[in-house]
C-alpha cells in the first residue's frame, strides 16, 4: 500500500506528505522510520508533497517536534489532520 | 555491497590526488577578468577563473581572499596555473603559494605592458602547460585519496527525510576507510547548534564549535533590522514546506550522518589532522560555500537538493542527488543521482547510500557530472567586510 506520510521520530508531532498531495477527508497511511510501524490519520485539507500534517491536536504555545527535536512553536490552534506550515508555526530562534 | 578499494585519479607532485585535469588561468583581481579570460579564449582547454574582488581588501578580508586563491591554484583537480594580476607584489604571494605543491605554475602581471601584452605572454605559458598536462594519465589510487566535501541547498522536506540522510549514510561508510570529509554551513546549522556542538571528536573541536557558531550569530543578531525569516528558511523551501529554520537546520545535519568532526577549519583552510570528518565556517550560499571547500583542497563534492540548486564549480566536480520525485521530473537534467525511490519506499537508505557511492566513484573516475555538462563554474569569494 501507498505511504502518504512520512513521520522521523515516534516521538513527533508532524509527519511529511511524500506523495504528489493529500485531499481533505483522505484516510492516510504514515511510516514512522525510526521503529517502522504504520499508523493512519484523516486528513483535514489537501496537503502537498513535502508539507506537513498534524499528528495531534496542538494548542498555541505547543512545540513541534520532528527529528525527536523542537524546530518551533505554535502561534494559532492546529486540529489533528491539519496543515502545519508558516501560519501556525513559527521559529523560536528569532 | 563491496565499496571498491579504488578509484582511477592523477597523481600530483605533493602526493595528493586529482578527479580532474584542468589548467586554470586565475585572475588575482577583478580588473584582470577580461586579461584571464582572453587567454583561456585563445588557448583551448584552459579555464578561467574570473571573480569580484581582490583589490583594497585588508587585514582577515585579505587574508581569506589570499587563502581562498592559493587554495584553489593548489587544489589537486589543477594541473597548472597561469596567475594574473594587476601588480606584481600580489601576483607573486598566489604564485609562490601555488609553488609550493611543486605544480606548475607562472605569474604575470599587467601594469608597464598592458592586457595585449600581458595576454601574448601568458598564451605562450598557457599552451606550454595545456599541453603538458594533456599527457597526464589517470592512475590506481586508493580511495582514501577522495577529499569529499558536503553542502544542501535549495532544501525541502525531501532533503532532510532522505537525500540528506544519503548523504550521511555515505559518510557512515566511507569515513572508516580513511577519507577527508567537510560540512560547512555555519548559519543553517541554528536550531541544530548545540546538538552539533556534541558531535564534536574532542571536547576541543565541540567547544571551537560553538565559538564559531556563536561569533556568527552575534553578527546576525547585531546586523538584523528585523526578524530573519523573510531570509531563512528562503521562499523557495517555504514552497518546498519548511517551515522554521531549525527544521532546516535538522534536516541539514542529517548529512554527517554519525560521524563526529574531529576539528573547526576557517574558510578555505586546508585540514591539517589526517583523515575524517571536519567542519568549515562557511557561508550557507552554494557557490560561496563549495568556492571555500574546493579551495581547501577537497576534490569532490555532493550536493542534495530538494526543489532543485542547480550549482556547479569550476574546479571540484559537483554531484547533485534529490529525493524530490517532482524534481527529478521537472530538472532531471541537473540530477546525477535519483533517490526518490526512498520516499516511496522501493529503496532504502543504505541502497541510497551504496547507489551515491558508485556515482561518486564514476564521477571521480572521470564522468562528468551534470553540472559540468552543463557548464556550471560558479566561483564566488566570500567577502568578510568592506574593503578600505
Amino acid at each position: 500500500m501507498t505511504t502518504d506520510i512520512i513521520i522521523h521520530d515516534e516521538r513527533d508531532n508532524v509527519g511529511v506528505v511524500v506523495v504528489e498531495k493529500i485531499t481533505p477527508k483522505q484516510q492516510c497511511s504514515c511510516w514512522i522510520m525510526e521503529n517502522d510501524k504504520t499508523i493512519k490519520i484523516q486528513s483535514i485539507n489537501e496537503i502537498q508533497l513535502g508539507h506537513k500534517i498534524a499528528m495531534i491536536d496542538l494548542n498555541e504555545g505547543d512545540t513541534i517536534l520532528k527529528y525527536g527535536h523542537d524546530i518551533g512553536k505554535v502561534v494559532k490552534s492546529i486540529k489533528k489532520g491539519e496543515h502545519v506550515h508558516v501560519h501556525n508555526v513559527k521559529t523560536k530562534k528569532w | 555491497m563491496k565499496i571498491p578499494k579504488s578509484f582511477l585519479g592523477y597523481k600530483r607532485e605533493n602526493g595528493r590526488t586529482g578527479t580532474r585535469n584542468h589548467v586554470i588561468i586565475l585572475p588575482v583581481d577583478d580588473i584582470s577578468n577580461a586579461c584571464a579570460e582572453a587567454v583561456a579564449n585563445n588557448i583551448k582547454g584552459t579555464m578561467a577563473l574570473p571573480h569580484s574582488y581582490g583589490r583594497l581588501q585588508f587585514g582577515a578580508d585579505l587574508e581569506l581572499h589570499f587563502r581562498t586563491m592559493i587554495g584553489t591554484g593548489s587544489n589537486p583537480n589543477v594541473a597548472a596555473v597561469i596567475v594574473i594580476g594587476i601588480e606584481p607584489k600580489w601576483t607573486k604571494k598566489i604564485v609562490d603559494g601555488i609553488a609550493k605543491t611543486g605544480k606548475p605554475v607562472e605569474g604575470f602581471h599587467i601594469e608597464r605592458t598592458g592586457d595585449i601584452g600581458t595576454v601574448m605572454k601568458a598564451s605562450k605559458k598557457a599552451q606550454e602547460f595545456v599541453m603538458w598536462a594533456s599527457e597526464k594519465q589517470r592512475e590506481e589510487c586508493p580511495i582514501s585519496d577522495l577529499w569529499i566535501s558536503v553542502k544542501c541547498g535549495e532544501s525541502d522536506t525531501t532533503s532532510g527525510l532522505a537525500s540528506n540522510p544519503t548523504v550521511g549514510n555515505l559518510m557512515d561508510k566511507l569515513e572508516p576507510l580513511g577519507v577527508h570529509l567537510c560540512f560547512g554551513e555555519t548559519s543553517e546549522l541554528t536550531g541544530a547548534e548545540t546538538v552539533c556542538a556534541k558531535r564534536g571528536a574532542t571536547p576541543e573541536a565541540s567547544e571551537k564549535f560553538m565559538k564559531t557558531w556563536n561569533s556568527y550569530n552575534n553578527f546576525i543578531l547585531k546586523e538584523a533590522t528585523d526578524d530573519l525569516s523573510e531570509s531563512q528558511p528562503t521562499a523557495g523551501n517555504i514552497a518546498g514546506g519548511l517551515t522554521t529554520i531549525e527544521e532546516k537546520a535538522f534536516g541539514n545535519f542529517q548529512k554527517i550522518g554519525s560521524c563526529k568532526f574531529i576539528d573547526v577549519l576557517e574558510p578555505a583552510e586546508e585540514p591539517k589532522k589526517g583523515k575524517g570528518l571536519y567542519f568549515m565556517d562557511t557561508s550557507s550560499a552554494a557557490a560561496e560555500c563549495v568556492t571555500l571547500q574546493a579551495a581547501a583542497g577537497f576534490n569532490i563534492h555532493l550536493f542534495p537538493t530538494g526543489q532543485g540548486n542547480i550549482v556547479g564549480n569550476p574546479i571540484e566536480p559537483v554531484i547533485k542527488l534529490t529525493a524530490n520525485p517532482l524534481t527529478v521530473k521537472t530538472m532531471g537534467e541537473h540530477i546525477d543521482c535519483d533517490v526518490s525511490k526512498i520516499l516511496s519506499r522501493e529503496m532504502n537508505l543504505s541502497e541510497a547510500g551504496d547507489e551515491l557511492i558508485k556515482i561518486t566513484l564514476r564521477v571521480a573516475n572521470g564522468r562528468l557530472t551534470c553540472a559540468e555538462a552543463l557548464g556550471h563554474k560558479e566561483f564566488v569569494m566570500t567577502k568578510l567586510y568592506r574593503s578600505a
